[in-house]
Formats: C-alpha cells, sequence, structure tokens
C-alpha cells in the first residue's frame, strides 16, 4: 500500500461523501426551496432571534433553548436581551416557553408547536419555504392555506409585512416546482416588505431556527478545523515514523 | 505443558509482577513476538480501525450514560439536555452516533476482506464463528442503541422490530408483549433495551473480540497471498521468514491507518453529523409519538440490505414468517462459510473466474439491497430486492458447487511482497 493509493482511496470516500451530501442538500424535497443555513452570519442570526421573538414566540415556544445561552452564543448583552427579548420571564436562565396558555388548542384547533427542533425534523428548506407559502384560502377557518403544510392551523401572521398572496393554478408540471419558472403565487394585496425584503426576513428567521435547533452548530464547525488540523499535522508524522520503521522490511 | 512463571526471567520490578503475572509473556506474544506477514495491504487496516471504533463507542457511551435518562417521559429531553447544556455533550453524542455507523463500515470491510483473502478457512474457522457471532451482537447493541433517544424513528423502529417476533406461529403476540413488557412499545421496552444496551451485549461484546483475537494470535493472521508463513521459519529462531513483529511494524502502520480513518470521522462528526439524514434521521428529532406514524419507516442504513430480504419475501398464509426467517438466515449463513468454500486456494488472487463472477455478483447484490431497504416500498425496489435476495443466498448455497468447479492458480510458496 503506497502513500498514494492510501490517499487516494481516502479521498475518494470524501469526495463520495461531499458528493452525496451536496445531492441531498441541493435536490432537497420537491416542493421545497433550497436554503443555504449559515448561522456563522451572526447579525442574520441577531435578526431572526428578535424576529422570532416579535413574530412567533407568542404562540410557539424553544423549550430546549435558555435565553442566557441564546445571548451568549449570539452575543447579545443581558440589558437588551432583557428589555427587548425577553417577553414570558425576568429569569435569563429561564428556556424559551410561549406566552400561549395551555388551552391554546381551543383558539386554532391545535396547539401551536415547540420549534426548537423543527430545523432538523423538517429541515430548513421547509422552514423557510413554509413562511412563504400561505395564500388565501376561503374554505380555511381563517382564510389562509399553506401549500406546504395543507391544512394548517396557523393564522398568516406575517401578512402585513408579506402581504397576502393567491395561489396560482398552472397547467403542466412545473407548477409544482414554485422554484425556477412559473411562481406558484402572486402578491394580491402588497406588504410593508418588498418580496426580496420579505425573503431576507424570512431567511433571518430560519437561520435563527436553524442555531435553535442546534446551539453548539458554529462551534462544532471551528472545532472541527482545529481537530483536521491537528490531525493533518500528526498524519505527517505517523507517516514518517511509519517510512523510517519499514525501511527493515525487505 | 505446565505454566512456567517469568519465562523471560525478568528482574527487579517487572521481575516481581512477572513472577505473578505473564505481563512480558503477554506483551511479547500478542505484540513485540507475535509475527504477521509483511504483505498486509489496504483492506487490513480495518481489524484495528474496528478495536478503536468499539474503544470509542465504549468511552463516549460511558459519558453519555451519565447524562441520559432512560424513560419514556426523560429520555428525549435527557438527549436534548445533552446536546445543549452538557459541556462538550453535543461532540461526544456525535462520536457516538458517527461511530455506530463507523464500525459497520468498518466491520463491513473487514468481513468483505476474508471473503477476499479465504481468512476464515483453516485453521481459521473459529476465528470468522467469533467474528460474525460480533457481527449478531452488533446489530443487536445498534438495534438497542437506536431506540434510546426515543424519537420518533426509535419508537417505530422498535415497534417494527420487536413485531417480527409476533410472526412466529401460536405464540407469537404473546412474545412480543413478553419482550416489549407492555402492549406497545413503552417505558418498560426502552428501560430492558437501555440496559442490554450498556451492561448485557457490550459485556457480551468485548468479551467475544477477546476470544476473536486470542484465536487469530493461536494460528496467526492470514494475507492477500492466503499462504502459510509458518511453512518456511528461519532455521535457527524459528521466526517465519515472511513474518515481522507486530509491534513495532505494523503498531506504526495501523497509526497512520487510524490517522486518516480519523480524519474522515471529523469530517461526519463536525460538518455532516447527521451523514445527510442516514446517520441521525429526521423523523427522530420528534419525540416519540403513538399516534404519528413517519411517512417512511426506514432501518438504519446498515439494516438496510437485512431488511430489504425480509420484505422481499413473499408471505405464507398471510404470516411475514418466510421473510423473519430469511432475514436472520441471512446473518446465520455467514457462520457456515468456512465449511461452505471448497476451494483449493485461500487468496482471490489464485481463484478462477467462478468465485470472482459469484463475489462481484454478491458485492452488487449487497449494495442494492442496502439501497432499496431504505427506500419506500416500490415495484421496482421489490423486484431488484428479490433478485438481490436470490444473489445473496446463491453466493453462499452454492460456494461448495461453484468452488468446486473453478479452476485456479498456482498459489505461491512465499508472500509477494515489494518493499518500498
Amino acid at each position: 500500500m503506497t502513500l498514494t493509493k492510501i490517499l487516494a482511496s481516502g479521498l475518494l470516500a470524501l469526495a463520495g461523501i461531499g458528493a452525496s451530501g451536496a445531492a441531498l442538500a441541493s435536490s432537497g424535497e420537491p416542493g421545497l426551496q433550497y436554503f443555504r443555513a449559515d448561522t456563522g452570519n451572526l447579525p442574520s442570526v441577531q435578526r431572526g432571534a428578535r424576529d422570532f421573538m416579535a413574530y412567533c414566540s407568542g404562540c410557539h415556544g424553544l423549550k430546549y433553548l435558555r435565553y442566557n445561552r441564546m445571548a451568549q452564543d449570539l452575543e447579545i448583552p443581558e440589558e437588551l436581551l432583557k428589555a427587548n427579548l425577553m417577553y414570558t420571564s425576568d429569569k435569563p436562565a429561564d428556556v424559551i416557553v410561549s406566552a400561549m396558555p395551555k388551552n391554546g388548542a381551543d383558539w386554532f384547533g391545535a396547539q401551536p408547536p415547540d420549534l426548537s427542533l423543527t430545523a432538523r425534523s423538517r429541515g430548513a428548506d421547509w422552514v423557510y419555504t413554509y413562511l412563504q407559502s400561505f395564500y388565501l384560502d376561503p374554505s380555511r377557518p381563517l382564510g389562509v392555506n399553506n401549500t406546504v403544510l395543507p391544512g394548517a392551523s396557523m393564522p398568516h401572521v406575517l401578512w402585513e409585512l408579506q402581504g397576502l398572496q393567491a395561489k396560482v393554478e398552472h397547467s403542466g408540471e412545473t407548477a409544482a416546482e414554485g422554484e425556477h419558472g412559473a411562481q406558484p403565487f402572486e402578491l394580491v394585496q402588497p406588504g410593508k416588505l418588498s418580496p426580496e425584503e420579505y425573503k431576507k426576513f424570512v431567511g433571518d428567521i430560519t437561520n435563527f431556527l436553524v442555531y435553535a435547533a442546534e446551539p453548539g452548530r458554529n462551534h462544532r464547525i471551528a472545532f472541527g478545523w482545529k481537530v483536521l488540523a491537528f490531525l493533518s499535522v500528526f498524519f505527517v508524522l505517523a507517516y514518517a515514523l511509519k517510512k523510517e520503521y519499514w525501511k527493515d522490511v525487505h | 505443558m505446565a505454566i512456567v512463571p517469568n519465562p523471560y526471567k525478568t528482574t527487579g520490578f517487572l521481575g516481581w509482577i512477572d513472577d505473578r503475572f505473564p505481563l512480558t509473556k503477554l506483551w511479547k506474544d500478542h505484540l513485540s513476538e507475535y509475527y504477521a506477514p509483511k504483505n498486509f495491504n489496504f483492506w487490513y487496516y480495518f481489524g484495528s480501525l474496528a478495536l478503536l471504533v468499539l474503544v470509542n463507542q465504549l468511552i463516549t457511551g460511558i459519558v453519555l450514560t451519565m447524562h441520559y435518562k432512560p424513560g419514556a417521559e426523560t429520555a428525549f429531553d435527557s438527549v436534548e439536555y445533552i446536546m445543549r447544556d452538557v459541556p462538550w455533550g453535543n461532540i461526544i453524542r456525535y462520536m457516538h452516533s458517527t461511530g455506530a455507523s463507523a464500525f459497520f463500515i468498518v466491520v463491513f470491510m473487514h468481513m468483505y476482506r476474508g471473503l477476499l483473502y479465504g481468512s476464515y478457512k483453516k485453521p481459521r474457522e473459529l476465528i470468522w464463528v467469533f467474528g460474525a457471532l460480533i457481527f449478531l451482537v452488533l446489530m443487536a447493541e445498534a438495534f438497542c442503541g437506536y431506540v434510546l433517544p426515543w424519537g420518533n424513528m426509535s419508537y417505530w423502529g422498535a415497534q417494527v422490530i420487536i413485531s417480527l417476533f409476533g410472526t412466529i406461529p401460536v405464540i407469537g403476540p404473546d412474545v412480543v408483549i413478553w419482550v416489549q413488557g407492555d402492549y406497545s412499545p413503552a417505558d418498560a421496552t426502552l428501560n430492558r433495551l437501555f440496559s442490554l444496551h450498556v451492561i448485557a451485549l457490550p459485556f457480551v461484546l468485548v468479551g467475544l473480540v477477546v476470544a476473536h483475537l486470542i484465536a487469530l494470535h493461536e494460528v496467526g493472521s492470514n494475507n492477500p497471498d492466503g499462504v502459510e508463513i509458518k511453512k518456511h521459519k528461519d532455521k535457527a529462531t524459528g521466526i517465519p521468514l515472511d513474518g515481522i513483529p507486530f509491534h513495532p511494524y505494523y503498531t506504526v502502520k495501523d497509526i497512520v491507518g487510524v490517522t486518516v480513518f480519523l480524519m474522515i470521522f471529523a469530517g461526519i462528526i463536525f460538518w455532516a453529523p447527521d451523514g445527510g439524514g442516514y446517520f441521525l434521521e429526521k423523523p427522530n428529532f420528534t419525540p416519540a409519538s403513538a399516534i404519528n406514524t413517519p411517512a417512511h419507516i426506514t432501518p438504519a442504513w446498515y439494516f438496510g440490505s437485512f431488511y430489504a430480504i425480509l420484505r422481499a419475501t413473499p408471505p405464507l398464509f398471510g404470516s411475514a414468517l418466510p421473510g423473519v426467517i430469511a432475514m436472520f438466515g441471512a446473518v446465520l449463513v455467514i457462520f457456515f462459510v468456512p465449511w461452505l468454500d471448497r476451494s483449493p486456494v485461500k487468496s482471490i488472487r489464485y481463484k478462477g473466474p467462478l468465485f470472482k463472477i459469484a463475489l462481484t455478483l454478491f458485492t452488487l447484490a449487497f449494495i442494492a439491497l442496502s439501497y432499496y431497504g431504505m427506500q419506500p416500498p416500490s415495484p421496482l425496489g421489490k423486484l431488484v430486492s428479490q433478485i438481490g435476495s436470490i444473489v445473496y443466498f446463491a453466493f453462499f448455497f452454492l460456494m461448495p458447487v461453484y468452488t468446486k468447479m473453478d479452476s485456479y492458480k498456482t498459489e505461491p510458496e512465499r508472500v509477494t511482497h515489494d518493499a518500498h
């Protein structure tokens, strides 16, 4: 076994993993827009935290995330945290629970789910697409429906920002795509944000939920580089040691 | 042969120990004077890697057990507690969850090496049998561990696997309740699987690994040429001419292999711990629920082939019993390989075209079965799985025939090896 062979097989294995990962990431599930989550983009995650607390936390909790952990990871000073982000508790070590009472199901027909792990159980693409896929549907109790989760009992909380959109019936198979070419929706009443601004807004919330689903994500990736750097140096030494010993083997 | 205390006549502190415990003898017998063939290739890294992964699983498992709380009400929350509040808990858990998949990758490669070079043939039958037992226990261990996070895939995976006992005629349904300790997977089930996962099965696993290594060191390692290095010994020293001491030669070589492995392992742990949804499945990030069935209940990727065989086998009188028998048969048949292979040579290098064709078909069948075992049911998947199952079993059952009919090249007297 030569060095080149070992390296080649290692690289092949890595390439295989990378390729399958990339394929899975880019193809995604049908009907979902691809979103490349970037929890390293701190301003985006901070904006997402602010917007989540303002628009989502009334109904949805993040029961596995503590306020002070979030403040520490997102570099938010405690005064700012207490003044602007904490609505249901004044103890920074508390977990983020919603303001919704236990009988929330009486209001909408279903208790709003906790969103701590939604970005991992459904995926970032799902969250990103879901928040853009509310459309007017008079047959629903709250007048809106969602193409990603048909029959969702959630109202379109962000309608003021996005505006209201109607579903466009396309013929042919492109209708279901929604990613390129034919758009599945058309805006019938503009909101406060332009479509581009709304996309960025939803991207921020998605980044925040990806962070909330795994607060250790940034640290793990940063630490990974150190581990690989160590192993690379160690590999050179280990290989030199092996070469030295195996000189005697004929 | 009587036991001679301190045969190497060491003195001082080491001598004091050697008079009472064979420390020097063990060191020499198993490392510094264990002579391994000098022509090991790429495939021979996976044995030491399997040992490395085993140690990784034991150590990370001990740490996880310190923070994990078995119980239907506590398990899922305690896993998230490990992921978020325990310092380094997320890395430890990813090392363990990725380690489970890595274990199967290196063990599959290790077993495949055995098939390539006939490492199971006389006098190494028991090494193979111990190895097959390790594989069987590993599967049970992996299943139990998979249930512990008590996510929704854990729950439904447990439901599917335990219900296999229900196919046993007459007593099946009662056996399921007895195994589960309840009428559906529940707190009692989780607690007993936890006990098996952290105590009973690791205990058996480590014991079998020791037996595997003792048997190996008793007869000596095979090699890619499949020739016995003990046939040609140095007249004066009695050391095999093609043998080199395991330590230091293979210890320094395995350190290189370990480093390359760890780089790939770290790549997954730090950048893709979900393994694209194959190492940690999306539905397992929602708590177990008897009401919400995941859209596709898929087994862990390493069970894909066996699950495909289960699904591909037609039911008999409305019972899935034949499928269950086929699935367990697919594991049991591995035990008999040493007695199924009738070829006069060990290594594929000197075997004929029939074996090479059979092994290629088997490899393709195994990959196809693993793939379709993870896919939702489809007519194409069923057809491919049925053909794959037939090829899988034919590889073993027809082995006595095609290895007897095959043509063979003459083995060399000594191992082939280019020094570099």
